[in-house]
């Protein structure tokens, strides 16, 4: 298998440490606690572990073989070919953090393209080697927020249609740190426009935080609200989904200052919730102030172009206790992943699927709100999710929409109490028409039976 | 010859992907919220396979030759781990799907933390946790929320020692703790003169990495827990050592309060050259309910005929959500496969061999490199990358002479407390012969630092690029190419 070391040679290198056991190597480690008998199985053979995970694997219900139509912040997108042929190479997928500028070459610069990409997707000056996830890079973006303001504003503004997930996570992350949050309280109006989240702007205020499209799935020109933050001194954060950037106007075209966002739909499998991306963009003077790896253009002693790790005076593992995040590993692997599929796809394919994805969730939205005892929430502009109210618990009709191979939405009310009998629906470029009319017949039927 | 920028191989009107036409009639596009500018590149698929399949090979990778970076366990990373994250039934699993539909995801995650319980000593695990430091914070703030349950609000003093990884001071920063650091004794143990100092009410706890980064067994470990245990603070074990202890010590055991484990250092999920990672946190029973929600549990126990349920709980006073969804399952299935092929037999194995790699190294390294804190190490050792007579030569260019041998530096300048560090850390995947080549280039290396100094000061000579100009990277800040390809005329 994995262990080279044959008796023989065993012996030798004992010999050479001078010790006549592995055993005496252990001396150090209290005696009664040395050597404990773990109440685990013994080890299996490849052939066998494979067998055990196949069955395991063989229990859930894929989306191979289901139809989708569940998104909440993870959407099924078409992975090309290419992007696991290249992320699956051993020279990519088994390197380090790239430290070692000389024998690092590959990674640097695919995260150099990485950031390049990332920058020209949210039209902003700067962009990290990656976060996370959608919810730490926008936790993130508070940490950032309040090193900006030297901790002198406490206060951030949290639209209510900011995923659930993020904003459980922003409080986690910030449970001893002074801030307070504001505007996603439970008796919010989530029909309100965001412009409302103004209210809540004073001196005290570092962020506004806001979702695009928003968790429901709708989208808000946010020119305004940036503006109003802008001019009660604060920054303005968007959390993006990036296949909507392909056709929706970038959040550095309305004035944001810092862009997060999952990146988990441009190329990266469901795999039931991670490893995801972390996207985390800002503008070109908050650069110092931003946590995770950068990579920076240089040149070597050769003359050739050459790419480094810059900037690390500001990681923890220069600035110790004054960095302002401990992150180090980051999302290297999917950050490549994204780089090979905007890199594939293009300007002219993004625009592609998320058209796709737009014009698709619109006609299912006619067509499902429709269906008698079916209306939608909102006739805000959406791009490919959307919220419907529903004549039976959406608890009961996901089961029953299971029986007919169909995923169904995810159901609001756990997330949001004034949200009961809530279903919201994801549509994507993998959704024909076909299964986008079965999910109605089904709807139809399920509902009234 | 580095490849050129993306936006210099981009052709107008160039198609690198088509996706099916729309089946459905056209919608209504947004006013005023559509995009005028998309500039991203546009190629075709044999640029992007060349570009990055040209671009893997200036990496040097586990894959391709020996890695012996200290504290990062760069161990193989088997090649049936990856055929397993991809299967269908795992990876096209959406994470919000209906409980009924993902039960083999859930059984795969209990028994990873009945493992992971079971291997540290533990009365609970969370599988949450995105990579190490982010296991830090979760384990701070679990500490902290301990405290504070108790009434015990002053408790914000985290002890960490001087030979500790940066990331311990920077999670206590950020989780609002005030950090205070306790020297390391002549032996490299934490001092317990300078800790007993600081045990006061006070104090929150104590993050330890043990084994130590200078690879060793902390000789006073036991004292070190009682004492911080009697001023009422908690024990923090920062688990990237992980790999010295399988089968060997389980740190509940010996009273380590909470732990993370790196999934991606000692149960061999791939590095991927920068994560992911993912870093499950263990603790012990007075812990668990702060434990970030949700945890896997078993919601019906079944019988003979219908096997357990599983579902999501949340213990009662978590500390909250740490990310979104489930934590990095990918990464689950990767170690759980690893974990599976092993069995208790196999895992003890693993950390025997670590260990005994690293003494040999160290046997056939210590007369040549002067090694500060020289007795049995565990999983990894440091020396001193300088020599009195060869006074011009650091530990940066004998890192950067290794490469012309083809291998991969040690850690240089870590842990702090050596001058001039070469951290190595060899794994148990590697053989002896490649442990000989190594030691032999190292003793090559000392040798030319007297004959030849120039030819490590100018090194690496074999590389696909040579030393680089960090100083002028930061200075000229360029991050990005600017993809602005050209617009269509």
């Amino acid at each position: 298998m994995f262990l080279p070391h044959t008796d023989r040679e065993r012996q030798e290198m004992l010999a050479v440490i001078g010790v006549k056991s592995i055993e005496e190597l252990f001396t150090a480690i209290p005696e009664k606690y040395r050597f404990p008998d773990l109440k685990l199985p013994s080890g299996l053979t490849e052939m066998e572990a494979q067998e055990v995970l196949s069955d395991l694997a063989s229990w859930n219900d894929n989306l191979q073989e289901m139809i989708c139509f569940l998104g909440a912040g993870a959407y099924h997108h078409y992975v090309p070919a290419v992007v696991d042929a290249i992320i699956r190479r051993g020279e990519f997928l088994t390197a380090y953090t790239p430290y070692q500028a000389e024998v690092s070459q590959g990674t640097l610069q695919a995260i150099f393209d990485y950031q390049s990409l990332m920058t020209a997707l949210t039209a902003m000056d700067v962009s990290n080697a990656s976060h996370y996830d959608g919810a730490t890079a926008v936790a993130e973006a508070v940490t950032m927020a309040n090193a900006h303001f030297r901790g002198k504003r406490n206060k951030v503004i949290l639209s209510p249609a900011l995923h659930p997930h993020y904003r459980q996570t922003i409080r986690t992350y910030h449970a001893n740190t002074g801030i307070e949050f504001v505007g996603d309280e439970p008796e919010a109006d989530l029909q309100s426009h965001p412009q409302q989240l103004a209210d809540h702007l004073d001196t005290n205020t570092a962020l506004v935080i806001v979702q695009y499209p928003d968790f429901f799935g709708r989208i808000y020109d946010y020119t305004e609200l940036a503006a109003k933050t802008h001019q009660a001194g604060a920054l303005f954060a968007v959390s993006v989904n990036p296949i909507a950037l392909g056709l929706l106007k970038a959040p550095g075209e309305f004035g944001a200052d810092i862009v997060t966002g999952e990146g988990q739909p441009l190329g990266i499998p469901l795999s039931y919730g991670g490893p995801y991306l972390g996207i985390f963009t800002t503008k070109k003077e908050f650069v110092r102030k931003m946590a995770g790896r950068l990579v920076g253009e240089t040149v070597d002693n050769r003359g050739q172009k050459a790419y480094v790790l810059t900037l690390t005076a500001r990681e923890q593992h220069i600035r110790r206790e004054k960095a302002t995040s401990n992150i180090c590993t980051n999302q290297g692997l999917m950050a490549l992943a994204a780089a090979v599929y905007l890199s594939l796809v293009g300007k002219h394919g993004l625009r592609q699927v998320a058209e796709l994805c737009y014009h698709k969730a619109h006609y299912a939205a006619q067509q499902i709100s429709a269906i008698e005892g079916f209306s939608l929430w909102s006739s805000e502009p959406f791009f490919h999710e959307f919220v419907v109210r529903t004549p039976i618990p959406p608890a009961e009709l996901n089961e029953k929409l299971l029986e007919y191979g169909i995923i169904g939405g995810y159901d609001l009310e756990k997330d949001y109490p004034s949200l009961k009998n809530h279903l919201m629906f994801a549509v994507t470029e993998m959704n024909s028409k076909e299964e986008i009319d079965y999910l109605v017949t089904t709807l139809a039927e399920v509902s009234h039976a | 010859m580095p490849e050129p920028d993306l936006c210099e191989i981009s052709v107008p009107n160039r198609i690198g992907f088509r996706f099916p036409g729309l089946d459905v009639p056209k919608s209504e596009l947004p006013k005023g919220l559509v995009r005028e500018v998309l500039p991203l590149p546009e190629l075709y698929e044999v640029d992007v396979v060349r570009r990055y399949t040209r671009l893997s090979q200036l990496n040097h990778a586990i894959d391709t030759g020996y890695y012996p970076l200290g504290s990062c366990t760069m161990k193989y990373n088997p090649k049936i781990n990856e055929d397993m994250a991809r299967q269908p039934g795992f990876a096209a699993v959406h994470p919000l799907q209906p409980i009924q539909s993902v039960q083999g995801c859930l059984a795969l995650m209990y028994d990873l933390q009945e493992w992971l319980k079971e291997i540290g000593g533990f009365a609970g695990v969370t599988l949450q946790p995105a990579a190490g430091a982010q296991g830090e914070l979760t384990g701070i703030l679990i500490i902290r929320a301990y405290h504070k349950d108790r009434g015990d609000h002053k408790r914000t003093k985290i002890l960490i020692p001087d030979s500790a990884h940066g990331t311990n001071p920077a999670t206590s920063a950020m989780s609002g703790m005030t950090v205070v650091e306790i020297k390391s004794d002549e032996r490299g143990n934490v001092d317990l003169e300078a800790l007993r100092e600081q045990c006061d009410d006070t104090l929150a706890g104590i993050m330890l990495t043990n084994p130590n980064t200078l690879g060793l067994f902390d000789e006073h470990l036991e004292e070190v827990i009682h004492m911080v245990h009697e001023a009422g603070g908690l024990v923090y074990g920062d688990g990237a050592n992980m790999n010295a202890l399988l089968g060997i010590l389980r740190p509940g055991d010996i009273g380590i309060d909470v732990l993370h484990y790196n999934l991606h250092k000692t149960f061999s999920t791939p590095h991927g050259g920068g994560g992911p990672g993912s870093g499950p946190v263990g603790v012990r029973s007075h812990l668990v309910d702060f434990l970030p929600s949700p945890i896997v549990t078993i919601t019906d126990e079944g019988d003979e005929e219908t096997p357990p349920i599983y579902g999501f709980y949340s213990p009662p006073k978590s500390i909250g959500r740490v990310k979104s969804f489930h934590g990095h399952f990918g990464m689950m299935v990767r170690a759980y496969t690893y974990m599976l092929m092993h069995g208790k037999e196999g895992l003890r194995k693993i950390s025997e061999h670590a260990v005994l790699n690293a003494n040999y190294l160290l046997a056939r390294l210590r007369h040549v490199y002067h090694v500060p804190y020289d007795r049995i190490c565990m999983h990894e050792f440091v020396a001193e990358g300088h020599w009195e007579d060869a006074p011009e030569i650091r530990a940066l260019d004998i890192s950067k002479r290794l490469m012309d041998f083809g291998f991969h530096p040690p850690t240089n300048y870590f842990p702090l407390i050596v001058h001039e560090a070469l951290m190595i850390e060899p794994t148990e995947t590697e053989s002896k012969q490649t442990l000989d080549a190594f030691a032999d280039a190292l003793i090559t290396i000392a040798q030319e630092a007297r004959t030849n100094p120039e030819i490590l000061k100018t090194a690496p000579h074999r590389t696909p690029v040579g030393r680089v100009d960090e100083v002028k990277a930061a200075k000229d800040l360029i991050l990005s190419c600017g993809v602005s390809v050209e617009e269509e005329e």
